[in-house]
């Protein structure tokens, strides 16, 4: 009996169907986890989101109340974030694109925007407890978790960057060089306008995980609970992440804050998902109204 | 002349600007050792890596750092089992055999699943999955091994099947249509030439998910338990290096031992995943295709 011949057609078409069943299932599987978090998180959260719970801060040992100044803290972090790693990043990317020469000193660089990038979190929080916190004395503050976080997020905007500078047609840049324009000016007339969009869609990725982020201001900048808001930046702030962190593992009232963790956790989700689906829809909208 | 000095300063200033991702790598270095670096003058580098007891807070204490490491590695392993085939495969639909509407789905849903928050993915294991997991399989704790490292596997996905999708795409045409013109099947043609064309992209994305996993910190800190010993089965727990530096460093003193100790496995810790970058980086500039000539 050898109805199925190792070569027959019909046993070659019945590898690739089993293939392709694998290759839908494991898309099938990763857009199903998504979606059952996702779905927890809603089914849990929904309920407990209310005006007060977005504007109140925290009562009775954070049994009650809402979350008001951690969104306030993560707010400020990520703003934090933004002012240290964009003028950076996009800095960065711009030699490496419009000036540099390919040879061993871009490459250096680029070996070492990789290893920046592989950086475990955690590590980021000890340099910043180590460097901000603790050798620049700034103590666990808004400006030494910015600090971190803003390094942290480095590689990601030059990545973006480097990305949106590339892709200006460089027809752009010569037509301007032969009207005799510098190329300082040329830059900043003529390639920095063009890519800004791309640079700023690219960046929003980045930013949403310097939101997200726990571990990198754990030490250098998060505070359990904070009596009042903060006035400068060199004081601790609450922040949506960790105070997840802190309910889910180490509070008092681990089960009573349950609702509140819920709560917390869908506030932060819709933050950073929000801000990278803004990033998802302005690169839909751009790649079709392309003007080259 | 001096619109060409002008030129020239601002290159520099730009190039300086370039040189801030290696100066916070020399910092980051920096700032370890300095913290770090002391505990080696009462604890042995032999003792340190490869002692079994990690009991930082005992009289007198401990240090450690094998049971860690080993707790580390196991759950990066069993993710990297897990999200290398749905990474992998994942990349394989998209680039190759979804139609363009569930292609535009797909990447949406990965790139989703890139951002959210590690938090969230810890708090989902914990409050979800190890509940499930205990009452399932009748264990005496949901928070273990196994299920850190599905957690982890999530985290790893979105860099594994993004990479690999690039290294997919950028196997030459030519290559798909002299297999198709052969009579190859679409899935000989995937298998036996474009997924070895794409080798060493797609290694790279594993070395890079395999970072990004050893690494990550709030998951193994919520779900992999904290047990700072050798593991038994996979349903025991565990005490990865990133958990147990973000655990301890809130309640221990300004540079006691444990303290030091902690930044000392910060450094373990980031050259293991400079390894894997440096390894990564390595084989993606080595092996890299170049036209259609190298294969």
């Amino acid at each position: 009996m050898q109805l199925i011949k190792n070569n027959s057609m019909t046993w070659r078409y019945f590898k690739q169907g089993l293939f392709f069943t694998c290759v839908r299932a494991s898309a099938l599987v990763i857009t199903l986890a998504l979606g059952g978090i996702i779905f927890y998180i809603l089914y849990n959260g929904l309920s407990v989101i209310n005006w007060d719970f977005i504007t109140k801060p925290p009562t009775d040992a954070m049994t009650k109340g809402g979350i008001m100044p951690a969104i306030l803290g993560t707010i400020y972090l990520t703003l934090g974030a933004i002012a240290i790693g964009l003028p950076l990043g996009i800095a960065s990317a711009i030699y490496l694109t419009e000036y540099a020469k390919e040879g061993r000193v871009v490459r250096f660089i680029k070996v070492g925007i990789n290893c920046l990038a592989g950086v475990p979190s955690v590590v980021f929080g000890l340099f910043g407890l180590g460097f901000f916190v603790i050798f620049l004395k700034f103590g666990s503050s808004i400006l030494a978790g910015s600090l971190t976080l803003g390094f942290l997020i480095l590689p990601t905007i030059i990545g973006a960057s480097e990305e949106a500078l590339k892709s200006v047609p460089q027809t752009f840049r010569e037509a301007s060089l032969s009207l005799g324009v510098s190329k300082w000016q040329t830059i900043f007339r003529i390639v920095l306008p063009n890519a800004l969009p791309g640079i700023l869609t690219g960046s929003i990725l980045g930013i949403g995980r310097a939101a997200g982020e726990t571990a990198p201001i754990m030490f250098t900048a998060a505070a359990f609970f904070t009596a009042k808001l903060p006035s400068s930046m060199f004081d601790e702030v609450m922040a949506l992440p960790y105070h997840i962190y802190v309910l889910a593992t180490a509070g008092t009232n681990i089960e009573a804050t349950r609702p509140i963790q819920y709560g917390t956790v869908l506030v932060l989700v819709a933050v950073v998902l929000g801000i990278d689906l803004i990033a998802i829809v302005i690169r839909g909208y751009m790649r079709k109204n392309k003007r080259w | 002349m001096i619109r060409q000095t002008k030129e020239i300063i601002i290159k520099y200033i730009f190039f300086l600007f370039s040189l801030a991702s290696i100066v916070v790598l020399g910092l980051i270095v920096l700032s370890l050792f300095r913290e770090g670096i002391p505990l080696f003058s009462k604890v042995s580098v032999k003792d340190f890596l490869f002692g079994m007891e990690w009991y930082p807070t005992y009289d007198p204490p401990s240090f450690g750092i094998f049971p860690l490491i080993v707790g580390s590695l196991i759950v990066t392993l069993l993710a990297t089992l897990i999200a290398v085939p749905l990474g992998v495969l994942a990349a394989i639909y998209i680039s190759e055999i979804a139609p363009q509407h569930i292609k535009i789905i797909l990447k949406s849903v990965i790139e989703l699943l890139a951002g959210l928050p590690s938090v969230v993915l810890g708090f989902f294991g914990m409050v979800i999955v190890a509940p499930w997991m205990q009452e399932t399989f009748d264990l005496p704790t949901g928070l273990n091994i196994v299920n850190a490292s599905i957690i982890l596997a999530l985290m790893a996905i979105p860099t594994i099947s993004s990479i690999s999708e690039d290294a997919l795409y950028a196997v030459p045409r030519e290559f798909k249509e002299a297999s198709y013109a052969l009579g190859a099947t679409k899935f000989e043609t995937i298998s036996r030439v474009i997924l070895p064309a794409a080798m060493s992209g797609i290694s790279t994305a594993v070395m890079l998910g395999m970072a990004r996993a050893i690494g990550e910190t709030m998951v193994v800190l919520m779900v992999a338990g904290g047990a700072a010993a050798i593991p038994e089965s996979l349903f025991d727990s565990v005490r990865p290096m990133p958990a147990s530096i973000a655990a301890e460093m809130g309640e221990t003193p300004f540079r006691s031992l444990h303290y030091q100790a902690l930044f000392a496995i910060g450094i373990v810790l980031f050259c293991l995943t400079l390894a894997f970058n440096l390894i990564a980086d390595y084989v993606s500039h080595k092996f890299k295709q170049v036209g259609s000539g190298t294969l």
